[in-house]
C-alpha cells in the first residue's frame, strides 16, 4: 500500500502534472487527487477511448497491442497507461 | 316635303288611258305615245258607218281603208245627235281643224285599239295619203345618188316640232308638291331692347333638348385581325402537393444517471491489492519518461507564433498621446476652488464625483488648520452629457471623496466624518442642482482632532474588533472605515451600532434629540450621527521622541479570502433579505455575532507620512509585556524616500505585493516583504510630483502629474530612470489622477486641476492595451529588482569587509614607512642633490649659457 501512494506521489510531484488517477477496468476511479466530479468525468470519457483504440490496434495487426496514449490538447496533455485490470490517467501541462 | 315624283312614262306604257267622255274639257287621247300625235281611235258604230258612207267592207275597204269626211256632215251629225255621236270625244280637234275634209281611217288590225281613227292634222291626212310613195321614192333616190358627185346642203333652219320630248323633261322636272309654309316669329313689343339674360343650359338636363346620333360598332365596317404576332414562352407546370407523415413531434426526454462509485473500504481493499502494485510498477516508468520529456521539450511549441505580438490593433500604433475628451467647470458653485479627490461611478457610465475644497496656500491651511472653514466646501457629479451644469451638488462640510458601490463616505478637513449613503441617487440633467445633505457626523470628542487626510473602506470579507483581530465578515458588505488623520492616529471606524458597552448619560441622550434632522435625509445613520465612535486607534508614535508620524496616505492588503461557495451565498442572501434598500438597517454590532476569527491574516499596512517617510506597520494590538495593556506594535519597516509629503501610496492592480508610492520630487516603487529599501527610486524630477496612479490595464504603466500641470507617463518596460512620456494637461497644478475603463476600447483618465477643471482624457491604445506578457515581464523586471537589491545588500557587507582590509593595510602601511633610518635618509637626500646639479647643467648647455667641449660632445654625438 505505501509502494502505491509513493509512486503516485512520486507521479505527482513531477513539473507540471495537474492530477493523476487510477481507474479500473470499468472505468470506476480508485485513487485520485483532483476532485470527484472531475474525475468521475476523465475515468468514463478516457475509459471508452482506451477500448477504442486499443481495439484499433488490434485490429489493424492482431498481433499488437496498445502500450501508452497521449493526447496532447492546447492547455495540457494527458497520458494514459492502459493494463488489463487498471489504467493510470495522468494530466501535465507541458509548457509553464 | 320632298316632292315625289312619279314616273307616267311607264305608267303610260302598259296600257293606254281611254278617257271617259266625263265634260268637254277632256282632252281627247292621243296616239302620241306611238309617235303619232295627230291620230285620234275611235269606235264608230254602224250607224254612224251608214250616215257616213264608210261601212266596214262596202265603203272602207283593204284597198281603201280610209275616207275623206267633210267637216260640215260631221257637224251636222254633232247638232242632231249631240253627244250620242261617235265624233263627239275628238270634237274639239275637228272644230280647230282647218281643213274641210278630215281623214278617218278603218282600223282593221286595231293598230291603234279601236276600229277607226281619225288624223287630226292636215299634214298627217297628207302623210297618210302619200307616205308609200316617199320611201320608196328614197330607195331609189338612193341607188342612185352615190355615183353622183354628193353636194353639200347647209342645214335649213326649220321650225321646232314638238316630237314629245317636252314631256320627259316635264317629268324629270324637279317641282315643289306642296306650297311652303313661311312663319314669322317676333318677341313682344314691349320686349325689344330690354336686358337678355342669358345662362348655360346642360343640353342633357332638359329632355329632348338635343337629339344625338351615337356611335355604334357597325358590323359592316369592323376588320377581324386574322394574323396576330404573338410570343409565347413555355413554362414549367408546377404543383404544390403535400403529403403527411407519421413523424411524430420532436419531445425532450431526458436521463438521468450517476457514476458508478466505489465506497471508501472498496478502495482501501483495491488499494491494497497486489495487482494494483504490481501494474503501477510496470506503468510508471513509462509514464515517468513521457512526463520528463514534456519537461525537456515542449515539441508542438510554433516558435513564429509565439514570437509575433497581438494583432489587430485599435487605432493608430503611432499614437502616444492622451486625447482631450472632455473637461468639466462649474461657473455658480467654483470660485476659488479646487479639486481634492475624483472618483469615477463604477456602473454608470460618464458618472464622476468630484470634490471641491476652497482653494488656500500652505500657510492659510496651517492657518485653519484647526478650525471649521464657513465656505461649504461640496461634492459635484459630473456627467458626460453635460459639461456646464453639474448633476448633483452635495452640500457638505467635505473635501474628500471616495466612493465604492452606491455607498459614500467623506472625510473633511474638519474634524468629523460624515456618511452619506446615496440610495436614491438619480442623475437626472437638473438645471439647478440638487443638494444632498450629510446623513451622520462623527463625535467631536472621540473622533480626529485634525485634518482627516485619507479614508478607505475596509473590504467586505473581513471585519475587525476593537483589538484589531480580524474576524469573518458574514453580512457581505463592507461596514467599516478606516481613517488617518494629521493628529498621528489611524481610526477603524464601524458604521453598525454597537451594543452599548457602558450606559450612556442622559443628557446626551437629550442633546440628540434636540437636533432637528432635515427631512430629506433617510434615517439609516440616525444612531452614528454624532456620537460616532471610533472602533479601535492605532497610534503612530516615534518611540522615544514625542514627535509623532504624521500619516498622509494608507495602504490596505487586498488579500480576498477564499469563501467557500455556499457560504457567501448565504451571506449574500442574507443581505438581500434584509432589504434591497437598506442592507444596512439589520446590521448589528461585531460581538453580537459569533463570527469566526481569521488566524493567518496580514494586518499590516503602509503609511506614507508628512515628512516623507513611508513606513510598514501593523494594526493588531498587542500586549505590552512591561504594562500589560494592549498597545500598538512598532513599524517593522521605515524609510525616509521622498523630500516632500507622501501623497499617494498605491498598490498595483496586477501584483499584490507592489506598492507605489509618490512624494516631493520622486517615485518609489516598494514590494511588501522586501525590507531592504525600494525596488525603484526614480531621481528628482525638475518639478514637485502632486499626484500619481497606476494604469488599469497595463502592469508596467503609472501615471504622475507634476505641480506645473504636465502628467508624466512612466512605462516600465521602456525606461526606468525617467518617463517615457510628458504631456500638458493645463497651466495649474495638478491635484489627482484617476483612470477608469469602460470598455475594451475606451479608457479615460480623469485629471482634476488646481483650478477646480476636471479634465477627461482618452488613453490611446498603446497606453490601454498590455502586450502579450506583459504581466510576467514586469514581474521579472520586479524580481530582478528584488536580487539586485540582495546583492546590493550583500555587496555592502563584502564591501564593509574590503573597506575593513583596506584599513587594516593603511594602517600597516604607515608603520612600514615610520622604521625608516637617518643614514639612508642622508643619502638619499645626497643623490638627490647630485642628479639636481647635473639637471642644472644641462640646462644651462641647453641655453648656451655654458661653453661646452669639443671633444665631450664629439664624444656625446657619437
Amino acid at each position: 500500500m505505501a509502494e502505491v501512494e509513493e509512486t503516485l506521489k512520486r507521479i505527482q510531484s513531477h513539473k507540471g502534472v495537474i492530477g493523476t488517477m487510477v481507474v479500473n477496468a470499468e472505468g470506476i476511479p480508485i485513487r485520485t487527487t483532483l476532485d470527484n466530479s472531475t474525475t468521475v468525468q476523465y475515468a468514463g470519457l478516457l475509459h471508452q477511448l482506451t477500448v477504442k483504440a486499443k481495439s484499433t490496434v488490434r485490429d489493424i495487426d492482431p498481433q499488437n497491442d496498445l502500450t501508452f496514449l497521449r493526447i496532447r490538447s492546447k492547455k495540457h496533455e494527458i497520458m494514459v497507461a492502459p493494463d488489463k485490470e487498471y489504467l493510470l490517467i495522468v494530466i501535465q501541462n507541458p509548457c509553464e | 316635303m320632298a316632292p315625289k315624283r312619279q314616273k307616267q312614262k311607264s305608267s303610260k306604257r302598259g296600257k293606254t288611258k281611254i278617257t271617259l267622255p266625263v265634260s268637254e274639257e277632256a282632252e281627247p287621247v292621243n296616239m302620241e305615245s306611238m309617235g303619232h300625235p295627230e291620230i285620234y281611235p275611235l269606235v264608230l258604230t254602224n250607224k254612224t258607218q251608214e250616215i257616213f258612207n264608210c261601212r266596214i267592207d262596202e265603203d272602207v275597204t283593204d284597198e281603201q281603208p280610209y275616207k275623206l269626211i267633210k267637216k260640215e256632215d260631221i257637224f251636222a251629225d254633232f247638232e242632231n245627235r249631240a253627244a250620242v255621236s261617235d265624233f263627239y270625244p275628238v270634237k274639239k280637234i275637228i272644230q280647230e281643224y282647218p281643213g274641210d275634209e278630215l281623214l278617218l281611217v278603218y282600223d282593221k288590225d286595231f293598230k291603234y285599239g279601236l276600229n277607226f281613227y281619225l288624223i287630226g292634222t292636215e299634214e298627217g291626212k297628207e302623210n297618210y295619203l302619200n307616205p308609200p310613195e316617199v320611201p320608196e321614192e328614197q330607195e331609189e333616190y338612193k341607188e342612185h345618188i352615190p355615183e353622183d358627185i354628193y353636194i353639200y346642203k347647209p342645214p335649213i333652219c326649220k321650225p321646232w316640232v314638238s316630237l314629245g320630248s317636252e314631256k320627259e323633261i316635264e317629268e324629270e322636272l324637279v317641282k315643289e308638291s306642296t306650297k311652303e309654309i313661311t312663319y314669322m316669329i317676333s318677341r313682344k313689343r314691349s320686349e325689344f331692347g330690354a336686358p337678355v339674360k342669358f345662362s348655360d343650359q346642360n343640353a342633357s338636363s332638359v329632355k329632348d333638348a338635343y337629339i344625338e346620333c351615337t356611335a355604334y360598332p357597325d358590323k359592316n365596317f369592323t376588320l377581324k385581325q386574322l394574323e396576330r404576332d404573338v410570343g409565347m414562352q413555355v413554362v414549367p407546370k408546377i404543383k404544390d402537393t403535400s403529403t403527411q407523415t407519421r413523424w411524430t413531434y420532436p419531445k425532450n426526454a431526458t436521463t438521468q444517471y450517476y457514476p458508478r462509485e466505489f465506497s471508501e473500504e472498496e478502495k482501501e481493499a483495491l488499494g491494497q491489492s497486489k495487482t494494483l502494485t504490481e501494474f503501477l510498477n510496470n506503468v510508471s516508468i513509462s509514464v515517468e519518461i513521457a512526463l520528463q520529456q514534456n519537461e525537456i521539450m515542449n515539441t508542438f511549441i510554433n516558435d513564429w507564433k509565439s514570437l509575433a505580438e497581438e494583432e489587430g490593433t485599435f487605432g493608430d500604433k503611432t499614437d502616444t498621446h492622451l486625447k482631450e475628451y472632455q473637461s468639466f467647470t462649474d461657473l455658480h458653485n467654483l470660485t476659488e476652488k479646487m479639486i481634492t479627490c475624483v472618483s469615477w461611478h463604477p456602473i454608470i457610465y460618464g458618472l464622476i464625483a468630484v470634490s471641491v475644497a476652497v482653494r488656500l496656500s500652505f500657510e492659510e491651511r496651517v492657518h485653519f488648520s484647526g478650525k471649521l472653514l464657513l465656505q461649504p466646501s461640496l461634492i459635484l457629479f459630473w456627467s458626460f452629457s453635460d459639461p456646464i451644469h453639474p448633476q448633483i451638488v452635495m452640500w457638505d462640510i467635505t473635501a474628500h471623496a471616495d466612493r465604492i458601490e452606491n455607498i459614500k463616505a467623506d472625510g473633511s478637513r474638519s474634524k468629523n466624518v460624515t456618511l452619506k449613503p446615496m440610495f436614491l441617487l438619480e442623475p437626472e440633467s437638473n438645471k439647478e442642482a440638487m443638494y444632498i445633505r450629510h446623513c451622520a457626523v462623527s463625535s467631536i470628542e472621540n473622533g480626529h482632532r485634525k485634518v482627516i487626510t485619507d479614508i478607505h473602506w475596509l473590504p467586505d470579507t473581513f471585519e475587525i474588533n476593537r483589538l484589531g483581530s480580524v474576524f469573518e465578515n458574514r453580512s457581505g458588505i463592507s461596514c467599516q472605515l478606516v481613517t488617518c488623520s494629521a493628529d498621528c492616529t489611524i481610526c477603524f471606524w464601524d458604521i453598525r451600532p454597537q451594543k452599548a458597552l457602558t450606559p450612556q448619560p442622559p443628557t446626551e441622550k437629550k442633546k440628540e434629540e434636540s437636533i432637528e434632522v432635515p427631512f430629506d435625509v433617510p434615517s439609516t445613520f440616525l444612531h452614528l450621527n454624532l456620537s460616532w465612535k471610533p472602533l479601535s486607534k492605532v497610534r503612530l508614535s516615534k518611540g522615544e521622541t514625542t514627535l509623532d508620524h504624521c500619516p498622509t496616505k494608507l495602504s490596505l492588503s487586498e488579500d480576498s479570502l477564499l469563501y467557500k461557495a455556499q457560504d457567501k451565498m448565504l451571506a449574500q442572501s442574507k443581505a438581500t433579505k434584509a432589504g434591497e434598500m437598506n442592507p444596512y438597517q439589520n446590521l448589528e454590532g461585531g460581538l453580537g455575532n459569533h463570527l469566526k476569527p481569521i488566524d493567518d491574516f496580514c494586518t499590516k499596512f503602509f503609511v506614507g507620512t508628512e515628512e516623507g517617510e513611508v513606513i510598514y506597520t501593523d494594526w493588531k494590538m498587542e500586549r505590552d509585556p512591561e504594562t500589560g495593556r494592549f498597545m500598538t506594535k512598532k513599524p517593522v519597516s521605515l524609510y525616509t524616500v521622498h523630500d516632500g509629503g507622501v501623497h499617494t501610496v498605491q498598490r498595483s492592480p496586477f501584483y499584490k505585493d507592489i506598492i507605489l508610492t509618490v512624494g516631493g520630487w520622486n517615485v518609489a516603487i516598494w514590494k511588501e516583504g522586501i525590507m531592504t529599501g525600494p525596488l525603484l527610486q526614480s531621481s528628482c524630477a525638475p518639478k514637485r510630483y502632486t499626484s500619481g496612479h497606476w494604469s488599469l490595464t497595463r502592469p508596467g504603466v503609472f501615471y504622475i502629474g507634476r505641480e506645473d500641470g504636465y502628467i508624466d507617463i512612466w512605462d516600465l518596460l521602456e525606461k526606468t530612470h525617467e518617463p517615457a512620456q510628458s504631456q500638458n494637461i493645463c497651466i495649474t497644478m495638478i491635484t489627482y489622477i484617476k483612470p477608469w475603463t469602460f470598455s475594451a476600447k475606451q479608457q479615460f483618465i480623469a485629471i482634476a486641476d488646481y483650478y477646480g477643471t476636471l479634465h477627461i482624457l482618452e488613453i490611446p491604445w498603446t497606453l490601454s492595451r498590455p502586450s502579450t506578457s506583459e504581466v510576467s515581464s514586469i514581474s521579472h523586471y520586479f524580481e530582478r529588482e528584488v536580487k539586485h537589491l540582495e546583492y546590493v545588500e550583500q555587496r555592502k557587507k563584502i564591501r564593509e569587509e574590503e573597506k575593513k582590509e583596506m584599513e587594516l593595510e593603511m594602517e600597516k602601511k604607515k608603520v612600514k614607512t615610520y622604521q625608516k633610518s637617518k643614514e639612508q635618509l642622508e643619502a638619499e637626500l645626497k643623490m638627490d642633490y647630485e642628479s639636481y646639479l647635473e639637471l642644472e647643467k644641462d640646462i644651462l648647455i641647453h641655453l648656451g649659457l655654458i661653453k661646452v667641449k669639443e671633444t665631450m660632445s664629439y664624444m656625446e654625438m657619437i
